[in-house]
């Protein structure tokens, strides 16, 4: 990974919650990453470790208590003004009274796109999510992959050069969610947008990174990163003796943290 | 099975309502109940016939009343909701005032009203129902416009949306329902509270004064037809509004 | 918690004044005729006859009800007819959610009766069911039954337990219903017959629905009461006080207030009495629904 230029530099980042009753919780402790244009890196670890709160502090949806987060040199705030990336969620948090098309093409309405072209884009992104049939749907008539895959066309609307996805298949059945991550592979190379992944499933991280980022809690911060360079993403490599060893090494990674005593609650090993 | 529980939700609720009326009749007619206790069925039933004219210009009347309070404090409770919820200060200088207006009777304004707007004019009536209907409107909306999921808040921010941006395209559409609900609420209390302003004085020509008039002349039978139209009044606005809250949420496609 | 309670009762004075600041300010800025638009009058007349000094309101509270020699002072008289209206209330409260509470075990109990009763129920809610006030005024001089003499503050109790009744029984019909499968599966599996379900089960799961809905229910009981006072022509209470002041509103205006506050008082209290009744059932009160 020798990229021209960093999509997200985090820098010496502590994130403290202050609770209702007075106490601190510290979510984050002296977390650094760099994530290059391109790159596919997914932050993994127990329930509690911050992986999310390190996602939503990119998104610039909470602020950070110390260090710095650049996103393409500019500060959070900035980029997430210019809209320099598309988020994604566990929920789908598609509006209930839109229709498919509509809540695709909610951020293009938000930044003042004109119609035409709004409906030229959406048109291209329901294609790409095999979603074309249901264009006039409303939300409550889709099942949950359908969702999702819609909540990620919305995120890509833009054509950000980032993506954030905190869990986005986590609610997902198995198989519909090895679809979902065959898919995901194969949007990231037409679009080429560098992707920050949070989930608990180790099998999920390792067969859509580049880098998986093993963190763990209390206070939560990153214990390993690790590498993985398949040739290619599909269907096989699921089989693949090297896709079980990123498995392993990942699962070791987990296993071996500082908090070992304890071991690594909330993650999946499926 | 099907067919069963047809028969239990359609059936039932009908078989109740003309046994109900049948044994009515006849403990009338049986035991020489005297109307001023209460009437007959089919006496009510020949009074609301023979002065149905009457009884018509009498809810149109109450019902004109009762709607222009409707649209009045429907309006005025969706647009200090949408203001409350976006000024604290206000929706906290609010809270007791609303709390304490749904708990006492508003009806006792009505005097003062007519004096303040003049007694021989309407105004103080659709002022008290527009009183009535405010404070569900408020609170509907007010819960409606707070119901936003985190997710979504979450989403708006992101896209950097300005203000009026999540206004327009996530609190409103997401309070639709709850301001329905409201509506339909609002939509029985402006025909009561119309109705009753009518018991303390004011022009005479409306439903609920034409009531204490039939009764007070011992024409009780009368009066019953009278109420049987109030009644009528009131399934007739809340029908309506409960139509227009089903259109509307099945227009918008689920939720 | 305790500075929450002080913040909200200092809001409350803000309000209160704030609309008697609004009060003062229209009277004084507004024609006297008010603003009419073609021969409707849109915004109120001024004059101290339609809109007397928030003062006057006041100082008139602390002088008699009449000139007429031995007359009692105004406020006194006024407490003492809000505390018969509220007395009447209560009653028609009690009687009301009584009734209301054996309707939904019957309907509970019986799928059949449920599906003829409540829509029934759930029609009257919509519909001015007040509207009959009027109608049992000659109750009271008709029904005799040996030494028992109908009087007319029952006509108006019945009334307003007529009005409390409705909400508390589709509420607790939906409160008696609500715990789900798992929950009466699990009584079930322990055995436990209809009563024990009731009162370990259902009835505690229904407070959180029941509580609004007695709520409404006080609010209804007293707008009842003094609607039924009016139109029965039941003297000693707050409703029947408001008419005969307001007969006298050109000569001595600011007197027409006095009951009015009465009424406004009968209903904090009555709210006030079911949220001390609320305070009691706390525990059972996680997760509350409105009506």
């Amino acid at each position: 990974m020798s990229a021209t230029r960093a999509a997200v530099t985090i820098s010496g980042v502590d994130k403290v919650f202050r609770t209702r009753k007075g106490g601190e919780v510290h979510a984050l402790s002296d977390v650094s990453l760099e994530v290059a244009a391109g790159e596919f890196v997914s932050l993994i670890g127990p329930s509690g470790c911050g992986k999310s709160t390190l996602m939503r502090l990119v998104a610039d949806l909470d602020p950070v208590t110390s260090g710095t987060i650049e996103v393409f040199g500019k500060s959070v705030e900035q980029a997430r003004k210019d809209q320099d990336y598309g988020i994604a969620f566990q929920q789908a948090g598609l509006l209930p009274w839109r229709t498919v098309r509509a809540n695709i093409e909610l951020p293009l309405e938000i930044h003042g796109v004109e119609a035409r072209a709004r409906r030229e884009r959406s048109d291209e992104l329901l294609a790409l999510i095999g979603l074309e049939d249901f264009a006039d749907h409303h939300p409550d008539q889709l099942s949950g992959g359908m969702k999702q895959r819609v909540a990620i066309a919305r995120s890509m609307a833009e054509r950000p050069r980032l993506l954030l996805m905190d869990e986005p298949f986590g609610a997902l059945d198995e198989m519909t969610r090895e679809h979902m991550q065959n898919e995901l592979v194969a949007l990231c190379q037409e679009t080429g947008a560098a992707v920050i992944f949070v989930t608990h499933s180790i099998p999920e991280a390792v067969f859509l990174s580049d880098r998986v980022v093993v963190m763990s809690p209390r206070p939560g911060r990153i214990t390993d990163v690790i590498d993985l360079s398949f040739s290619s993403r599909d269907e096989e490599l699921r089989e693949d003796a090297a896709f079980y060893e990123g498995v392993t090494a990942v699962r070791s990674a987990l296993h071996g943290g500082a908090d070992a005593s304890s071991g690594p609650r909330g993650v999946e090993n499926r | 099975m099907r067919g069963a529980t047809t028969a239990r939700t359609m059936l039932a609720p009908a078989v109740l309502g003309v046994v109900a009326i049948a044994l009515w009749q006849l403990l009338v007619v049986a035991f020489d109940v005297a109307p001023f206790l209460v009437p007959s069925p089919s006496g009510i039933a020949d009074a609301f016939a023979r002065s149905l004219s009457h009884i018509v210009d009498a809810a149109r009347v109450t019902g004109l009343n009762a709607l222009i309070g409707l649209v009045m404090g429907a309006l005025t409770g969706i647009l200090v909701a949408i203001l409350a919820n976006a000024l604290r200060v206000m929706s906290q200088m609010l809270a007791p005032l609303v709390a304490a207006l749904a708990v006492i009777p508003i009806v006792a304004l009505a005097p003062v009203f007519y004096a303040m707007f003049g007694a021989a004019a309407h105004t103080g009536r659709q002022i008290i129902a527009a009183i009535a209907v405010f404070v569900p409107m408020y609170l509907n909306t007010l819960n409606g416009l707070r119901q936003v999921e985190p997710v979504h808040r979450d989403l708006m921010r992101s896209y950097a949306a300005t203000a009026e941006q999540a206004n327009r395209l996530l609190l409103l559409p997401g309070a639709v329902p709850y301001v329905l609900n409201g509506l339909k609420i609002g939509s029985s209390l402006a025909v009561i509270s119309a109705l009753i302003a009518e018991y303390f004085g004011g022009p005479a020509n409306g439903l609920g004064k034409a009531i204490t008039s039939a009764a007070a002349g011992s024409n009780y039978t009368g009066a019953w037809a009278y109420v049987l139209g109030a009644v009528l009044l009131g399934a007739l606005f809340y029908g309506v509004t409960a139509g227009i809250e089903a259109w509307a949420l099945r227009r918008r496609g689920g939720s | 918690m305790r500075t929450a309670r002080a913040q909200a009762t200092l809001w409350s004075v803000v309000g209160v004044l704030g609309v008697a600041a609004l009060w003062e300010l229209y009277k004084a800025i507004a024609p006297d005729d008010g603003v009419t638009v073609g021969t409707v009058t849109v915004l109120p007349r001024t004059t101290d006859i339609a809109m007397p000094h928030i003062w006057d309101m006041v100082t008139r509270l602390f002088e008699p009800v009449t000139r007429a020699a031995g007359a009692d002072v105004l406020w006194w008289a006024v407490l003492q007819a809000a505390a018969f209206s509220l007395g009447i209330a209560v009653l028609g409260w009690v009687l009301g959610v009584v009734s209301g509470m054996l309707l939904a075990l019957l309907m509970q109990r019986w799928i059949t009766a449920e599906s003829a009763v409540l829509p029934w129920v759930v029609l009257s809610q919509t519909v001015p069911l007040i509207a009959i006030a009027p109608l049992v005024k000659r109750w009271g001089t008709a029904i005799h039954l040996g030494p028992f003499q109908w009087e007319n503050w029952m006509s108006v109790a019945v009334i307003a337990s007529y009005l409390a009744f409705f909400p508390v029984a589709v509420s607790a019909l939906r409160g008696l219903k609500s715990p789900p499968q798992a929950d009466t599966d699990l009584f079930h599996a322990y055995a436990a017959g209809w009563w024990t379900t009731l009162v370990r089960l259902r009835l505690p799961a229904s407070v959180p629905y029941l509580m609004p809905a007695l709520k409404l229910a006080a609010a209804n009981a007293v707008v009842g009461t003094v609607v039924a006072e009016v139109s029965i022509g039941l003297g000693g209470g707050i409703g029947r006080m408001i008419i005969e002041f307001a007969a006298t509103a050109s000569g001595d205006p600011a007197k027409t207030w006095a009951p009015i506050l009465g009424a406004v008082l009968i209903g904090l209290l009555s709210a006030g009495l079911v949220a001390l009744l609320g305070r009691g059932l706390g525990r059972f009160r996680r997760g509350e629904v409105p009506a």
